[in-house]
């Protein structure tokens, strides 16, 4: 066996005070494609980060060539052979291919540039990659795969040792990924070793020398893919034991609220069609990309579509978030850094910005506005150090309260919740948690888009599961489980088992 | 009021005291000098003359504090106000010979200049907001487009007003309700509007969550289209009011009425504090911003110490300066 290359020798890494890996041990060799999964939030980004020379550890050790490094940037690391391949390309959509390839390392023949070189070379990377793309072409104008194989043949150009990919296929048809995998294979032979992540298990299985699983920021898992199956790897994914993190959920009341028919985002999703009732909690899951964001998005008038959507046996004016929100639909963003709050802002201004129309006579109401505050601060437990803050100084936790009581000042009937529990700590989760059990029991109802799985399990009445733009199940009861989620998620069969 | 509130903020409030108070601390210091260097300085005919000139850049500027406010900027409101007073003053003329020489030919005059200020602002609102084009090239093409028309209109000469009729309007420039000239008041009613609409009304409040953050803004039901294009309009509409207070002065309008007039205003806006990528305006910076340019001006006239010509690297300077107290604000936080 051949010495690794690029290790982890007990890595913890904290962001302020939550430690989101906890003293994880890896390595890499040359020639091995090792497969890192686990769920959001697992931990994944991080471990990455790290090895990419992004982040580095709060303890522990990064080794290369067995020898303790610390890159102070990722340039060091560069410089040392690691590039990393990130979700969004890092490419500068203006400049052509070739100048993207040697963008900060140009050849040059005295003061001027060597074009000819630098086309030749750029000929000769793609080349080796099996692509046809014109080195003169810009990169706006090329296929977003294209442009995967720009950055690959970028890596290749800076002689890449170790090359870190983050879902590189979570962009790509299935010809696309088989070309990608084939030119993996063939960076394997030339003795690169590379990090890949992927949600798409059976890509897993089909490349992968070695797979290490993360849960919780904890190693759970480290085996040769030989002999490991699909169904171990989402076993050792989603493993956790369900505890009372969850409040108990009656079964819900009766009439159908919102009625959605043959919805399509075009580009996005498909003929959607489902119901909510009133005060259930509709749990939709599905990989990352299967378009549950953007069926929400089209629902409430953020995003052009066809079809209809129907608010208790009213239909529904599309694309106007106003019109939505008079009908008493809401929806809470998955993105709150960049969609939902005005980091910049103070509290008030966050909070009255959706229902500021009840806060305005002509003149906007200043003091009904703090008592609003002072509200949202006793209702939703939020804790700011000082009321006049900006809410970009608050806690992720915190922001997220504050998004909802924001929403809930809008006193919808039914609530759309993106990913309720992004980035924020287990003791916030729970009182989330409870909270949209409340909401229910009161006679509203709720969406959840949830990319954790035991969120939606422990949360959900029903749930739809997505793949790629349409809804490929609905599970209601005891049918709800991780193993039937992730069947749908990644459509095998209702029968095919997933080991198959 | 929950407990939490108790806890102590963090130690940053005096950075903002300085960006509050910069501008008009500055506006006081060159009060002083202005007074210290010539004792005609604060006599009334010297305040009043300054106030008055400060007028139409005044209202512009104001306008133009919803627009960059709102994330947009408008390169296009000086050659605006040569055009709306081009048209407006062929629109009085032409009616001279149907109503005579009479307050009724101004009053449609003015009316005229509103409407044609509206629609000149609300079509750049139109293709920036609806068609999704930049603001700075909308712009930069519609002050070109203005410039020239007015240019067109003039026959490349002047448009002067019926000397009848601009004898009747001249009142409206040098006189005014117990003796404050009717630009200043005008001025005056239009800055406290304006205040009271960005700090206490939803459009305000819109325009400044649009500049912070659009999609923000868009997620929240705020009809962003709208209010962006409201915000062109209503600077267009400013327009047309303050070439209602100009053209009595001079009655008449050139290609080169109104030149860098923009520019004046933008630099009124910013000196006031106002962040010019969006997202923070308030208009009594902008008031004072306005000032602290005109009094500049006057005193360099006034006092022989430093040559006039040099009253726009001076302006320069202080619009840098204002830039940099900004930034020094945003590093203490």
């Amino acid at each position: 066996m051949t010495e690794p290359v690029l290790a982890l020798d007990n890595v913890s890494r904290s962001f302020g005070p939550i430690e989101v890996l906890h003293g994880v041990s890896f390595d890499l060799r040359p020639g091995e494609v090792h497969a890192l999964i686990g769920e959001n939030g697992a931990g994944k980004s991080t471990m990455m980060k790290i090895l990419g020379g992004y982040l580095a550890p709060s303890s522990g050790t990064v080794r290369l060539d067995g020898e303790a490094v610390r890159f102070a940037d990722l340039r060091e690391a560069e410089a040392a052979g690691i590039i990393m391949i990130h979700q969004e390309f890092n490419l500068a959509l203006q400049l052509t291919v070739e100048e993207n390839l040697f963008l900060g390392r140009e050849r040059k023949r005295g003061p001027l540039l060597d074009h000819r070189k630098m086309q030749d070379e750029a000929r000769r990377l793609l080349a080796r990659l099996e692509s046809d793309i014109d080195p003169r072409a810009r990169v706006a104008d090329i296929s977003v795969p294209a442009r995967q194989m720009v950055e690959i043949a970028r890596a290749l150009g800076r002689n890449a040792r170790v090359l870190i990919m983050d879902e590189p296929t979570a962009v790509l048809t299935n010809r696309e990924t088989d070309i990608l995998l084939k030119q993996i294979d063939r960076l394997r032979d030339q003795g690169t070793a590379i990090l890949y992540t992927s949600h798409k298990l059976d890509e897993v299985s089909r490349i992968a020398d070695r797979v290490t699983v993360l849960r919780d920021g904890t190693k759970v898992l480290d085996a040769p893919a030989e002999g490991l199956t699909e169904h171990r790897m989402a076993e050792a994914m989603v493993g956790r034991e369900l505890t009372d993190m969850f409040p108990d959920k009656p079964a819900p009341g009766g009439e159908v609220v919102l009625d959605v028919r043959d919805l399509s985002v075009p580009g996005h999703v498909e003929n959607a069609s489902f119901t909510l009732r009133r005060g259930e909690v509709l749990g939709f899951a599905g990989l990352v990309g299967a378009g549950r964001t953007e069926l929400m998005e089209g629902i409430v008038g953020l995003r052009p579509t066809t079809g209809s959507v129907t608010i208790m046996g009213r239909p529904l004016k599309p694309g106007s978030v106003l019109a939505a929100r008079e009908a008493g639909l809401v929806y809470l963003t998955e993105d709150r850094k960049e969609k939902g709050l005005l980091l910049g802002k103070n509290l008030r201004e966050n909070l009255t910005l959706l229902a500021l129309d009840r806060f305005t006579r002509i003149r906007i109401d200043k003091a009904a506005e703090d008592e609003a505050l002072s509200r949202a601060f006793d209702e939703f437990d939020i804790r700011a150090g000082d009321r006049e803050m900006d809410a970009g100084n608050l806690s992720g936790g915190n922001q997220q309260k504050l998004l909802l009581a924001k929403t809930m000042l809008a006193e919808p009937d039914i609530v759309i919740i993106d990913e309720p529990t992004r980035g924020i700590d287990i003791g916030t989760k729970q009182q989330i948690y409870q909270f949209i059990r409340r909401l229910a029991d009161g006679g509203k109802s709720v969406i959840v888009v949830s990319s954790e799985l035991p969120e939606v399990i422990g949360l959900a009445n029903r749930v739809c599961v997505m793949r790629r733009g349409t809804i490929a199940g609905e599970l209601e009861g005891s049918e709800i489980g991780e193993d039937s989620i992730l069947r749908l998620a990644m459509g095998l069969g209702a029968n095919e088992k997933v080991t198959a | 009021m929950s407990d939490a509130t108790a806890t102590p903020a963090p130690p940053r409030r005096r950075g903002i005291n300085l960006h509050v108070l910069g501008p008009l601390l500055a506006l006081i210091v060159l009060i002083v000098l202005g007074a210290s260097l010539n004792s005609n300085f604060l006599s009334a005919g010297n305040v009043t003359n300054v106030l008055a000139r400060s007028a139409f850049i005044g209202i512009i500027a104001v306008g133009m504090t919803f627009v960059i406010t709102a994330g947009g900027i408008d390169l296009s409101v000086g050659s605006m106000a040569a055009f709306v007073a081009g048209v407006m003053i062929m629109a009085m003329n032409w009616l001279i010979p149907v109503m005579g020489v009479n307050w009724g030919v101004i009053l449609i005059g003015m009316a005229v200049a509103l409407a044609t200020g509206f629609f000149a602002g609300w079509l750049n609102g139109f293709l920036i907001a609806k068609i999704n084009i930049e603001a700075f090239i909308v712009t930069l093409g519609s002050m070109g487009i203005y410039r020239s028309l007015v240019t067109w209109l003039a026959d490349g000469g002047t448009l002067s007003l019926n000397y009848d009729l601009r004898s009747l309007y001249r009142p409206v420039y040098y006189d005014g309700p117990l003796g404050v000239a009717w630009p200043i008041v005008v001025f005056a009613l239009v800055a406290i509007l304006g205040e009271l609409a960005m700090r206490h009304t939803a459009f305000g409040r819109h325009c400044a969550a649009l500049g912070a953050n659009e999609q923000v803004a868009r997620y929240s039901a705020v009809k962003v289209d709208r209010a962006r294009m409201a915000t062109y309009a209503l600077l267009g509409m400013l327009v047309g009011l303050a070439t209602i207070m100009y053209v009595p002065r001079l009655g008449s309008a050139s290609g080169s009425t109104g030149v860098l007039w923009e520019l004046e205003a933008i630099a009124a806006v910013i000196i006031g504090g106002t962040v010019l990528k969006g997202g923070y305006g308030r208009v009594w910076g902008t008031v004072v911003g306005v000032l602290i340019l005109s009094l500049i001006d006057n005193i360099l006239n006034l006092a022989s110490i430093v040559s006039p010509y040099l009253n726009g690297a001076i302006q320069g300077v202080i619009v840098i300066l204002a830039v940099v107290l900004q930034r020094e604000r945003k590093a203490a936080e």
